[in-house]
């Protein structure tokens, strides 16, 4: 069996118009996504490490708009990306986004999933994808971005 | 161009994976190929040795510590933080163009400083060899294929110098060296036996690997070989970096000689090795077979001619020498005249002798111990051999620190060892054995006064050593040198 694009992600997890006043409010928003999507075990705990994984080396956005706060917590019982996306870029760190990917893993050994969230974060590297990102208009469009990108 | 690219991100999921799309992505827009590597939290898996062999340059993306960064060994590396190669991988890119092409590393300001990664794999036996050695140019160059040299040799020294001092503790140390083994087994002469073996292939190593960082694998015959000659005319370990640095300099030159289609394969496995050995060989015994040999016999006969000298005067310079190039001419001339001074009846030359003999190892020794950071890894662990060598007088201790720094260490000893000497004769030591180090202080006379001229020359050149290395920057650390561009 192998891990597909469903296993990580789904348009519950997906949040166009997010409308927050700040990273941490983003990270929030989207941890309760995940949340409630069953895949925290302890979303406290899990966000408590986001926002650790934040402070450390300068936080998580890049140049080209997009942030990629993650963790891998006991917290989390099942892999897995929320993705939110504001109309106009936020403040993160000393970078804007726009686009931003909330990543969970599961503590442990590296695992199939972790492998999909990999090559999901190398997808983002390439401007096409970021751009057919920002232009998609609902949450199906989206996932649907991502499983292209992802070949098993 | 080839470049190797590893990442390494603490929680090892998203931004090395990154880092590794962008540099692959930029890579190959210039047209050159990239083998990466991407180091999680679960490990990492390596690219092959022929990969990082091949490289023209390492690009390490780093925001945490790169396990196993002693396969970089030799190679110009650019050290960039993970961001910077997510956002600006063209740049890193050009970096290593550049870095490749002037044969040095740079690394950014803030890029992780590797410490721990180098000592903490020591344990395999290969040693991180610093390449951010601080500047462009010949002199760090040379310093690198030294090191590499040198930490090939280190086991060699290492076994070889413990397995003799344990014979002489338990045969004697003139007596196992008058044993041969073969005809006549004990454990002690076994012993001696295979720890002299072990030493015999001091110099050739050295000069093979000096030859394999030059010019990778091809080098390695005609270093080795050029080495056992150096060992054969007599010229120690500075003939034997001689020789390593030639056989070097002749691969690397024909190795530019492009020969086409079938010729060109058979190259590595039959032109280089032949013309290679050829070449140095015949340089090595024509051109320095026989100075070595006319300077070595003058050399005797001019101390010879210094016989009613000044001990100050005869102390400093029998000092000198016998730290000069340890195991090479001028280091044996001294030992010869005191092995002929032994013969007729003068004893306080030996003495001399040996307390210079035995000051470098336990110098070295004693500067690893207190300036642990000033030597890589595996010079360490040489050092605390190098307890035992020196008190055995086994003064090829030395060689791999004085090979790896010739020019900081070798002065330096040179200093201690002419004190030790000094004050050994004008403190009225004799000795009766040739050698023997503090297994034979039963034979020496006013051997107080004598452990105390070797203590006083030992801590002269170990503070030598650490001040001129720790002054004029020749530490060979890892250390992440400020951006250069």
């Amino acid at each position: 069996m192998s891990i597909t694009i469903d296993d990580i992600t789904s348009t519950n997890l997906v949040a166009l118009d997010l409308e927050v006043a700040d990273q941490w409010a983003a990270i929030d928003a989207l941890a309760d996504l995940l949340d409630k999507d069953g895949r925290l075990s302890d979303r406290d705990a899990y966000a408590e490490a986001v926002y650790a994984r934040e402070k450390e080396t300068g936080g998580t956005a890049m140049e080209m708009g997009i942030a990629i706060p993650h963790a891998k917590s006991a917290g989390v019982s099942q892999a897995g990306v929320a993705f939110g996306r504001t109309n106009s870029p936020l403040d993160y760190g000393d970078e804007k986004a726009d686009l931003i990917f909330l990543i969970a893993a599961p503590e442990g050994e590296h695992n199939l999933h972790v492998t999909v969230l990999q090559q999901l974060a190398r997808r983002l590297v390439h401007e096409s994808f970021r751009t057919s990102l920002r232009e998609a208009s609902t949450p199906e469009v989206v996932v649907e971005l991502m499983r292209e990108q992802i070949s098993t | 161009m080839k470049f190797v690219g590893v990442t390494a991100c603490p929680t090892g999921i998203a931004h090395s994976a990154m880092a590794a799309e962008a540099l692959e992505t930029a890579a190959k827009e210039k047209g050159h190929d990239i083998g990466i590597e991407i180091h999680g939290a679960s490990g990492a898996e390596f690219v092959d040795r022929q990969t990082i062999r091949e490289a023209d340059a390492i690009i390490i993306a780093a925001d945490a510590t790169v396990a196993e960064r002693n396969r970089f060994e030799g190679k110009p590396i650019v050290e960039v933080r993970l961001r910077e190669a997510i956002d600006k991988p063209g740049e890193v890119i050009g970096r290593a163009e550049r870095a490749a092409e002037r044969g040095v590393s740079e690394a950014s300001a803030g890029a992780v400083a590797e410490k721990e990664g180098a000592e903490a794999e020591a344990g395999d036996g290969e040693e991180a060899v610093p390449t951010n050695m601080g500047g462009a140019g010949w002199g760090a160059e040379v310093r690198r294929w030294l090191m590499t040299g040198v930490s090939y040799m280190i086991p060699f020294v290492v076994a070889g110098g413990i397995l003799i001092a344990l014979a002489f503790a338990l045969g004697g140390a003139v007596e196992v060296t008058e044993i041969d083994v073969y005809e006549n087994f004990t454990i002690p002469a076994m012993l001696y036996s295979i720890g002299s073996t072990a030493f015999g292939m001091l110099v050739p190593i050295l000069a093979g690997f000096i030859t394999y960082a030059m010019a990778d694998r091809p080098g390695i015959a005609p270093g080795v070989v050029g080495g056992l000659i150096a060992n054969e005319i007599g010229a120690g370990f500075l003939g034997g970096i001689a020789a390593g640095l030639l056989a070097g300099a002749v691969v690397m030159w024909l190795k530019k000689i492009k020969l086409p289609g079938g010729f060109g394969r058979i190259m590595p496995i039959l032109i280089y090795p032949l013309i290679g050995c050829l070449v140095v060989g015949a340089l090595m015994i024509v051109v320095l077979g026989q100075p070595i040999a006319t300077v070595t016999t003058g050399l005797e006969n001019w101390l010879a001619s210094l016989q009613g000298a000044n001990a100050v005067v005869l102390g400093l310079i029998l000092g000198s020498m016998m730290a000069f190039d340890m195991g090479g001419p001028v280091n044996k001339a001294a030992y010869a005249f005191a092995i002929a001074g032994l013969a007729g009846g003068a004893f306080a030359p030996m003495a001399a002798v040996m307390a210079a003999g035995m000051t470098p190892p336990l110098a070295l020794a004693l500067a690893t111990a207190i300036r642990r950071n000033l030597f890589t890894p595996a010079e360490q662990r040489a050092g605390q051999a190098n307890w035992v060598m020196g008190a055995s007088f086994i003064t090829e201790g030395a060689i791999p620190f004085a090979a790896a720094d010739p020019i900081r260490v070798i002065p330096s000893m040179m200093v201690g060892s002419a004190i030790a000497a000094t004050l050994s004769l004008l403190f009225g030591c004799t000795l009766r054995a040739p050698h023997g180090g503090i297994f034979v202080i039963g034979l020496v006379g006013n051997w107080p006064l004598y452990l105390l001229a070797i203590a006083i020359g030992t801590v002269v050149s170990a503070v030598l050593v650490v001040g001129v290395k720790e002054f004029t920057g020749g530490a060979d650390t890892e250390k992440a040198t400020s951006a250069a561009a």
